[in-house]
């Protein structure tokens, strides 16, 4: 039997009683929402949480909305909410692609964006999805709120602007105009994590690429942010020699480890591949939503 | 998962990997199949859940259990709970889903034995005698 260490727990009825709790009980107290990364993790030992405070009950932390030209996510929208959403489907049908392809239908009745950020697994998807379309987190702690954008939130392995004291509460995603997005995944199997996977998102205005964010995963310590590549293509007319060089660039910034799911030869040539197929699908979405 | 089977004696919900890999403990909480490993009980309480044992009512199997049992969808049985739960949710939700439905909905699911084909195939008979049934009432 996989057990998790002795641990305390409680529901959560606010998010401000969530920050109490976890100022109160200090560092070894951890949030639960999902539990689809924790839970396990607890099991194998590789967390060991004293206390945990439960935000399943926070349904004011679950919506996707439009609001002041953004839309906005709570922490606890779970995946199944994220596949489903027209609103996102949309503005941003990066989600859908990512979604469709992150763990298994059951599991993605679970799992949370909130979750997801937090975790900051370097091979998850929802970290790539939200540096390509430049979204920013809202972060609440005992000292009240602050917005942090994506370029800033991840700070190492595993490791994220969001303190130990603080509850995650929103994605925000600005809405700009002639926007595309994609998500490019290869797999082992149905339900795996990613061997590589690019999230791209491009802005498009009189023929041109005004802006776009492009994110990866799987491939480094952390979600790989090209910034090289974006600073190639930002100003330039879409075409797919344009593409392939910014494929060319993410397979020579990317930083892949060996392992079970291939080598890093292997992986520097799939994230060329897959960045610049997701530029070509995101630039072509663009183009339908100017027409 | 281990409060279902060890302090209520359900112990029709498989224990498999305990790390929500396998698909072997899913049950219904409010409805929608879950991998009870990765609930813990106390999150559950005050929720809706369903086991396997919820689906024969009155010695009268679910159709779901019917399409197993007609269509051989099982052979060692250690996958069947988990199956089960999961496609009477989709039928729920989707009373005549494509055979990629089925699979995308078992896709958490891992069966050693039967190839999954003839699960699809009881899924299957299962979503044409429910309409049968409905088309009779
Ligand atoms: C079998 C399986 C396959 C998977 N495959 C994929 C995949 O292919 N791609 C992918 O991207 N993901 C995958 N996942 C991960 C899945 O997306 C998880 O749902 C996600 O990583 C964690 O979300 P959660 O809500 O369950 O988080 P939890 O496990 O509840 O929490 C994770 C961490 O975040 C913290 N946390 C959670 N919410 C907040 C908040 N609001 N504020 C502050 N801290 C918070 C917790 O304290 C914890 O440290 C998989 C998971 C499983 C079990
Ligand atoms: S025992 Fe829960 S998914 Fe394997
Ligand atoms: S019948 Fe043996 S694992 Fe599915």
């Amino acid at each position: 039997m996989q057990t998790p260490a002795p641990f305390g727990y409680e529901r959560a009825t606010s998010v401000d009683g969530a920050i109490a709790s976890l100022q109160r009980l200090g560092p070894e107290a951890r949030i639960i929402a999902g539990g689809h990364s924790l839970l396990p993790m607890m099991k194998l030992r590789l967390a060991n949480p004293e206390h945990l405070i439960d935000i399943n009950d926070l349904v004011e932390l679950s919506y996707i909305r439009e609001q002041d030209g953004e839309i906005r996510i709570g922490a606890l929208t779970r995946h199944v909410a994220l596949l489903k959403s027209e609103l996102l489907a949309r503005h941003f049908p990066v989600f859908a692609d990512a979604e469709t392809v992150i763990a298994d239908p059951v599991v993605r009745n679970r799992g949370t964006i909130g979750g997801s950020l937090c975790q900051a697994d370097a091979a998850e998807d929802l970290s790539a999805v939200c540096t390509a379309v430049k979204a920013k987190v809202v972060i609440r702690g005992a000292a009240g709120e602050r917005v942090v954008g994506m370029e800033d939130f991840h700070v190492g392995p595993y490791q994220t602007a969001v303190g130990a004291g603080d509850v995650l509460t929103e994605v925000r995603l600005p809405l700009r105009p002639g926007s595309g997005s994609a998500h490019e995944k290869v797999e082992r199997r149905a339900g795996d994590w990613a061997i590589a996977a690019a999230s791209a998102a491009v802005w498009i205005a009189a023929g041109r690429i005004t802006d776009v964010g492009i994110g990866l995963s799987a491939v480094g310590l952390t979600t790989i942010h090209l910034t090289r590549a974006e600073d190639l293509l930002r100003g330039q007319a879409p075409s797919e020699d344009l593409f392939a060089e910014a494929g060319a660039i993410a397979a020579a910034d990317c930083s892949p480890g060996a392992d079970g799911r291939g080598p890093i030869d292997y992986k520097r040539h799939l994230v060329g591949v897959l960045t610049h197929r997701a530029l070509r699908r995101a630039a072509a979405r663009a183009a339908s939503q100017e027409a | 998962m281990h409060y279902i089977r060890e302090q209520v004696g359900l112990t029709g919900t498989h224990w498999g990997c305990d790390t929500s890999n396998c698909g072997a403990c899913v049950v219904l909480m409010d409805g929608e199949p879950v991998k009870s490993c990765t609930v813990l009980a106390a999150m559950a309480d005050g929720h809706d859940v369903r086991t396997v044992e919820s689906l024969e009512v009155d010695g009268q199997l679910d159709p779901i259990q019917q399409g197993f049992h007609e269509r051989h969808a099982l052979q060692c049985g250690f996958c069947t709970p988990g199956m089960l739960m999961t496609t009477r949710a989709l039928l729920d939700a989707n009373p005549d889903p494509t055979d990629l439905e089925i699979r995308t909905a078992i896709s958490g699911a891992i069966c050693r034995c039967t190839g999954y084909q003839n699960i699809v195939g009881a899924v299957r008979w299962a979503a044409e005698h429910e309409a049968a049934a409905r088309r009779e009432a």
